[in-house]
This record gives structure tokens, C-alpha cells and sequence, in this order.
């Protein structure tokens, strides 16, 4: 079959497929992102418990692979009482574990801000939230975009695993129309294809563009 | 809620430790080819042949870009399209390796361009051939600030092995797969699976802390 | 520590109080002693010149008074009521967070490398702090600050970013910026030592407009000693923690008197 025959009769299921996959990634993303902003700022903390359990959470989700994760929260969960629907299961996992990866950036950019600042803050009288919210993490935010990038791709390549919990994603459907058709090249290159132009072509330009944003914000012509 | 049977695990950990040592010698085996294959790829962007920089470029970056789970179907199902049987395992280390390699190149040149400019000069001038360069001035001192990644690296190859139990290899998820639907139960080989990755990443993960901080002691640098 | 009550003077009382009293205050780093049985009064409207040689203490001293760390030992005044100390049940114990907070809006700091923050324009760093400490509205703070700007001689460069200002330009805002909380004192740490020669005399204005129009107590600690011994009321040369010798700027630079003072001055003078 004409790899053109190929994108026209399966095509538009691989299309669908993405967008399941690109929902996955959002709803991750933005898990990720509340629970990097927790677990970072918690890890900051001087209170020992605070500290302590961001630091179980971080090294839990980082030093397990997120399969077993996924499998985990799917399979083992309704054994505790709480089933969780395979769509939201996908997405809860790849957020807590990306949130894990996350959170060590976000302490990483608010330490990165310089200790100058700080005392400015501080001699203004400022409280500490006052100084964490208006002057330290605008300014860590700027820090923390170039890795976060990275991590976003990390994300979109780390959805594709809830396939295997029947979430139907690109994946899923590449893994379905294969199984049928047998046609592995033509059908696994389109969705490694599909998962280039999702990471390249989406999330790298939307992270430029918010670096440039920023940037603005400080003043400075990037 | 849940019941948790000791005298079951008691049954299955001599499988899961087994099926460990499989896990560990696909990681260990995957990392070496990711470490040769990823310097060729780093020096091979180093050529004189911008076509060829640029070439090797975009291939890494494709990998990068696009999830390895997917690469490991491409690998195990696209040979037997065209007629060449691979085995699980073939596949599953081709995929892997070449995954991380892509990975390790990224390291490699972070590494390499970080040696100051004024060492090539140096070299240079005492007419050292590119091959006594490399080997004996370049890489040693790119070797330090790469030492984190590639530690990181390795460690997470380590956690995506459970992705070749998809294409049929017998390491720790695809055996903790096969006790829960033979015994269905997944509880405790889910949990286990869990608890050993964690058993084997975070000391692992400590130790390469330590080694860094000996290698860059060793090296006098900061 | 927390629960030791001190016997200090809840208050400082009498006609004629010091604005600032460090009182027999030490300031130690690990075993290194930085600060050494300080004492050292500042009245109302003084300005107070601090010169040495580096690790002498002189930016301790502003230090401990801004809190931006804690003392080991003494107590420090200002304005008659304790900084480093609070009243709990009729003695004195160690402040805490809250209430240094409180005390700190007395006092007014200048750094040397400015601190400015760096994502928001000149006249925002001036009304941040009075809108979000001070609870003034937006109107009342933007015109305070706009004044000080203005006084300070800039502005018309209210609305750039610090990345497009001159290191001189950028000193003046911090200026602009600390008085913009009506502190009672102003602490100018070494305020000019980051700034190109040329643009060190629109920052040693202002300061000259501040203590000659508006009364403004200050410590300054600095190494142009041209201008120290211009503008202070009183120098205090400070060497390992202690105040070596002190007194009115003409005699110190002039006339002085004891051995150590003598020896940092011509080493000054020999650099320059």
C-alpha cells in the first residue's frame, strides 16, 4: 500500500488519537506544574516535616519508573478504595511523576535568584510572602523556563505509556491499526512523526515564545 | 480495603529477583551501547562536513523528541515487515541503546564544549594529533561536568526497562504482569516491583552523588 | 535561647535619646569574632561616616542593624525601643520574625551592587514595598514616589526597566526606593564602591542633598574618603570589631590619633 493510501485510510484515526494524546499532555502538564510549585517550595522550607514529605514525594516518584506508576495507580489503587477511570488515571500518574522531576527545578530557579534580592526584600520590610510572590518567583520563573521546556517533552513522550492502560491516545491507536494491518513501518513512523511535530513544532515554540514573554517583562530584548 | 499476603510474596520473590537480574543486565547492557553509540554520535556532529553535523543533528533529535516506547514497537514489529526476525530482546536493547545514546551525545557535547577554548589552542600548539587530543586533554576534562548526566542516565534507563515487558521480555514488569494475571493478584508483585526499583535507584543514585564529588575532587576542580 | 530574659532597659529614656544605640553588641561567624563589644550611639540628624579596612566589621555593623542577621550578644536600640529584643511579661527576650519586621520599617538600606528588582520599572520599585507593607493606595504611593524620583533626578526614567539604566542611575532609584519608606534611618552600604568614576558624583549628591536639605540620620559606610570627610558629622574608624577611634571628620582625617588610624589613612592615600 502507497504510504499516501496508508495517510489517507488511517490518518485521520492517528489524528484523533493525537488529540487524546495532546489532552493527556495538558491535563499533565498542568498537574505537574501545581504539584513541581508545592513540592518545590515545600523543599525550601526549614520546617523539618514539610521538608521531609516533599523529599519522600520527590524521591518516591523519582526513583520508580513511571510504568509502574501508571500500572500502579490503575490496577492497585481501587484495591485502597480508589478506582480511578483509565483517562484519569493516565493523566494523574504522568502529572505526579513530571511534578516529581519539576519540583527540582523550581526550588533550582528560586535559588538561583540572587541573594541580593533578597536582602533588598527584606530591608523594605517585606513578609515572606510578600518577598516569594512579588519579587523572588517572577524572577525564578525566568530562571526556570529553558529545563522546564525539556520536561514538557518529557511529558508528551511519558503519555504515551497510558496506552497501556487502553487509554486511546496516538499510541494506542498505532499500536491498534498495526495489530490489524501489520503495515509496523508505515504506521509507527507516522506516530513517531506525529510525536515530533507535538514536541518540536508545538511545545519548543510555545516555550520560546513565553521566554521572550518574560523577558519582555524584565525589561530585557531577548 | 486491601489484605496484604506475606506467605504470597514469600511465593513470588524468587521470581521477581530472577526476573531483577534480567531488568539490571538490560540496563547495564543498554547503557554500554548508549555510551558508545552516544560519543559517535557527539563526535560525529563535530566533523567537517556541516551536511553531516547537520544530518546526525536532526536524527538525534528525533529520538529525543519521540517516545522510546513507541521506538521499541518500530524496532521489534518494522523488521519482520520486510522479512527480518528480530528477538525481544534484539529489539528491545536496539531501541533502548539507541534511545540513549541520543541522550548520552547531548551530555557528551555539554561536556566537551564546556573544556575552555584556550585547551584546543594549547594542544594545537604542541601539534598533538585530534586522536592524542581527544583522548588525553579534551575528554578527561569533559568528563566531570558530564558525570552527572550520565549518572542520571543511567539510572533512568534502569526505569525504563518495564518497557520492553511490552514486546515480550522476561524482566521485572513482564513477570510481575504474568504472577498477577496467573494468580490475579497484583497488590503485591505491583507494590514489590515498585519497592525493589526503589531498593536499586536511590542507593544507586547516592552512590553516583559521592563519585561525582570524588572525580571532580580528584580533578581539582570546584 | 528564646526563653533568656535579659535585664536590659525596656526603654530608653530621657530628654536627649540617641536615635541608634548598639550597646555592647557581638557579632560572631563560627569562631571568627566580626563584631566586638560594639557601642556606639547615633543622634537624631548625624551622619555618620564608617571607614576601615575590609573585614573590620563596618558592613556588619549596618547589617545587624538592617537584622538582616542576628547578633550574639548586646542589644541595639532604636528610636528609644529595642530592634534586636522584644518585651515578653516585663523582661526582655530575643525578637522575633514578626516583630523585627516591624522595627525594620525605621530603617532604610543601600546596597552595593543596588539590588533592584530587576523585573519591574524604576517607579514600581518604589511604590512595591509602600502598597504592599505600608497598605498606601496606588495613587498616594506612585506620587510619594514619583517626588523622590524626581528628587533623586530621574524622572523621567521612571518607566525603564533597571537593565536599561547606568549604575549610577540605578543607585539613585535604590535611593529613591529606601525613602520611599520614610525610614527614620538610612544605611548606605558602600553605595558607591560598584560604580564607574564618572558616574560616583550623581550618586554622592543626592546623599550631599539629603544630609544638607532634609536632615536625614544616616551611617554610611564607604571608601571615599574625600567625602567622607565632607559630609559626616562624625567619622568612626573601625579595625577587628571595635571602633578604633571616632570623632569629628576634620580631626579624624586631619589629626589622628592613634597609630592604626594613621597607617590605614596613608595606605589610602598612597593608593590613590
Amino acid at each position: 500500500m502507497l504510504f499516501i493510501d496508508f495517510l489517507k485510510n488511517y490518518g485521520p484515526q492517528l489524528l484523533k488519537g493525537s488529540v487524546t494524546t495532546i489532552e493527556q499532555t495538558i491535563l499533565a502538564a498542568t498537574l505537574a506544574i501545581m504539584i513541581a510549585v508545592a513540592m518545590g517550595l515545600m523543599r525550601l522550607s526549614r520546617n523539618r516535616l514539610v521538608y521531609g514529605t516533599a523529599t519522600v514525594y520527590i524521591e518516591v516518584f523519582r526513583g520508580t519508573s513511571l510504568l509502574v506508576q501508571v500500572y500502579w495507580i490503575f490496577f492497585v489503587l481501587p484495591l485502597f478504595g480508589l478506582t480511578l477511570e483509565k483517562f484519569t488515571a493516565g493523566f494523574i500518574a504522568v502529572g505526579m511523576n513530571l511534578g516529581a522531576y519539576g519540583a527540582e527545578l523550581v526550588r533550582g530557579g528560586i535559588l538561583s535568584v540572587p541573594r541580593g534580592q533578597w536582602e533588598a526584600a527584606t530591608a523594605l520590610s517585606m513578609s515572606p510572602g510578600v518577598r516569594m510572590r512579588r519579587i523572588i518567583f517572577p524572577q525564578a520563573l525566568l530562571n526556570m523556563l529553558p529545563p522546564w521546556g525539556n520536561l514538557l517533552i518529557e511529558l508528551l513522550k511519558g503519555t504515551a505509556l497510558v496506552a497501556l492502560i487502553s487509554v486511546t491516545d496516538l499510541m494506542f491507536v498505532a499500536r491498534k491499526i498495526n495489530s490489524t494491518t501489520y503495515l509496523s513501518a508505515q504506521v509507527f513512523g507516522t506516530a513517531l512523526i506525529l510525536y515530533y511535530i507535538m514536541s518540536r513544532a508545538m511545545i519548543t515554540p510555545l516555550m520560546r515564545w513565553l521566554e521572550r514573554l518574560m523577558a519582555r517583562k524584565v525589561g530585557k530584548r531577548l | 480495603m486491601f489484605d496484604w499476603r506475606w506467605e504470597f510474596v514469600g511465593e513470588i520473590l524468587p521470581r521477581l529477583f530472577r526476573a531483577t537480574g534480567n531488568t539490571v543486565l538490560a540496563a547495564l547492557l543498554g547503557y554500554g551501547i548508549a555510551m558508545v553509540l552516544g560519543l559517535v554520535f557527539a563526535l560525529a556532529q563535530r566533523t567537517r562536513f556541516p551536511l553531516v553535523n547537520r544530518a546526525i543533528r536532526e536524527f538525534v533529535e528525533f529520538v529525543r523528541s519521540t517516545p522510546l516506547i513507541l521506538q521499541i514497537f518500530f524496532a521489534f514489529y518494522v523488521g519482520p515487515q520486510f522479512g527480518v526476525m528480530l528477538s525481544p530482546w534484539t529489539a528491545g536493547m536496539a531501541a533502548i541503546g539507541l534511545h540513549y545514546a541520543s541522550y548520552l551525545s547531548e551530555v557528551y557535547r555539554g561536556g566537551i564544549d564546556s573544556v575552555p577554548k584556550g585547551q584546543w589552542e594549547a594542544a594545537t600548539s604542541l601539534s598533538l594529533s585530534p586522536v592524542r587530543t581527544y583522548s588525553r586533554i579534551i575528554i578527561p576534562q569533559a568528563v566531570p561536568p558530564a558525570f552527572a548526566g550520565m549518572g542520571n542516565y543511567l539510572v533512568g534507563i534502569f526505569k525504563d526497562t518495564p518497557m520492553l515487558s511490552v514486546i515480550g521480555v522476561a524482566e521485572l514488569m513482564h513477570t510481575a504482569n504474568s504472577i498477577g494475571s496467573e494468580y490475579y493478584r497484583f497488590l503485591e508483585p505491583y507494590t514489590l516491583v515498585g519497592l525493589i526499583f526503589l531498593a536499586i535507584s536511590l542507593p544507586t543514585a547516592g552512590l553516583l552523588r559521592k563519585a561525582e564529588a570524588k572525580i571532580r575532587r580528584k580533578m581539582g576542580l570546584r | 535561647m528564646k526563653k533568656t530574659v535579659f535585664h536590659y532597659p525596656l526603654k530608653l529614656e530621657g530628654e536627649k535619646i540617641p536615635l541608634v544605640r548598639f550597646h555592647n553588641v557581638t557579632k560572631r561567624y563560627g569562631d571568627l569574632v566580626v563584631l566586638d563589644s560594639l557601642d556606639l550611639d547615633v543622634e537624631e540628624g548625624e551622619m555618620v561616616a564608617i571607614i576601615g579596612p575590609s573585614g573590620s566589621g563596618k558592613t556588619t555593623v549596618l547589617r545587624m542593624l538592617m537584622a538582616l542577621e542576628k547578633i550574639n550578644d548586646g542589644i541595639i536600640y532604636v528610636d528609644g525601643e529595642p530592634m534586636t529584643h522584644m518585651e515578653k511579661n516585663g523582661g526582655l527576650v530575643w525578637a522575633d520574625d514578626k516583630y523585627l519586621r516591624k522595627q525594620r520599617l525605621n530603617i532604610g538600606m543601600c546596597f552595593q551592587h543596588f539590588n533592584l528588582f530587576p523585573h519591574m520599572t524604576a517607579l514600581e520599585n518604589c511604590i512595591e514595598a509602600p502598597i504592599q507593607v505600608l497598605g498606601l493606595s496606588k495613587q498616594d504611593a506612585v506620587r510619594r514616589a514619583e517626588e523622590l524620583l524626581d528628587m533623586v533626578g530621574l524622572l523621567e526614567k521612571a518607566h525603564e526597566h533597571p537593565s536599561r539604566l547606568s549604575g549610577g542611575q540605578q543607585q539613585r532609584v535604590a535611593i529613591a526606593r529606601s525613602l520611599a519608606m520614610r525610614p527614620k534611618v538610612l544605611l548606605l552600604d558602600e553605595v558607591t564602591s560598584a560604580l564607574d568614576p564618572e558616574v560616583i558624583g550623581e550618586v554622592t549628591q543626592v546623599i550631599r542633598k539629603l544630609v544638607q536639605k532634609h536632615n536625614l540620620t544616616m551611617l554610611m559606610v564607604t571608601h571615599q574618603m574625600g567625602f567622607a570627610r565632607e559630609i559626616s558629622d562624625r567619622t568612626c574608624f573601625f579595625y577587628d570589631g571595635k571602633i578604633e577611634e571616632q570623632g569629628p571628620p576634620d580631626q579624624i582625617f586631619g589629626d589622628p590619633r592613634k597609630e592604626r588610624t594613621q597607617q590605614f589613612l596613608s595606605a589610602v592615600l598612597e593608593a590613590n
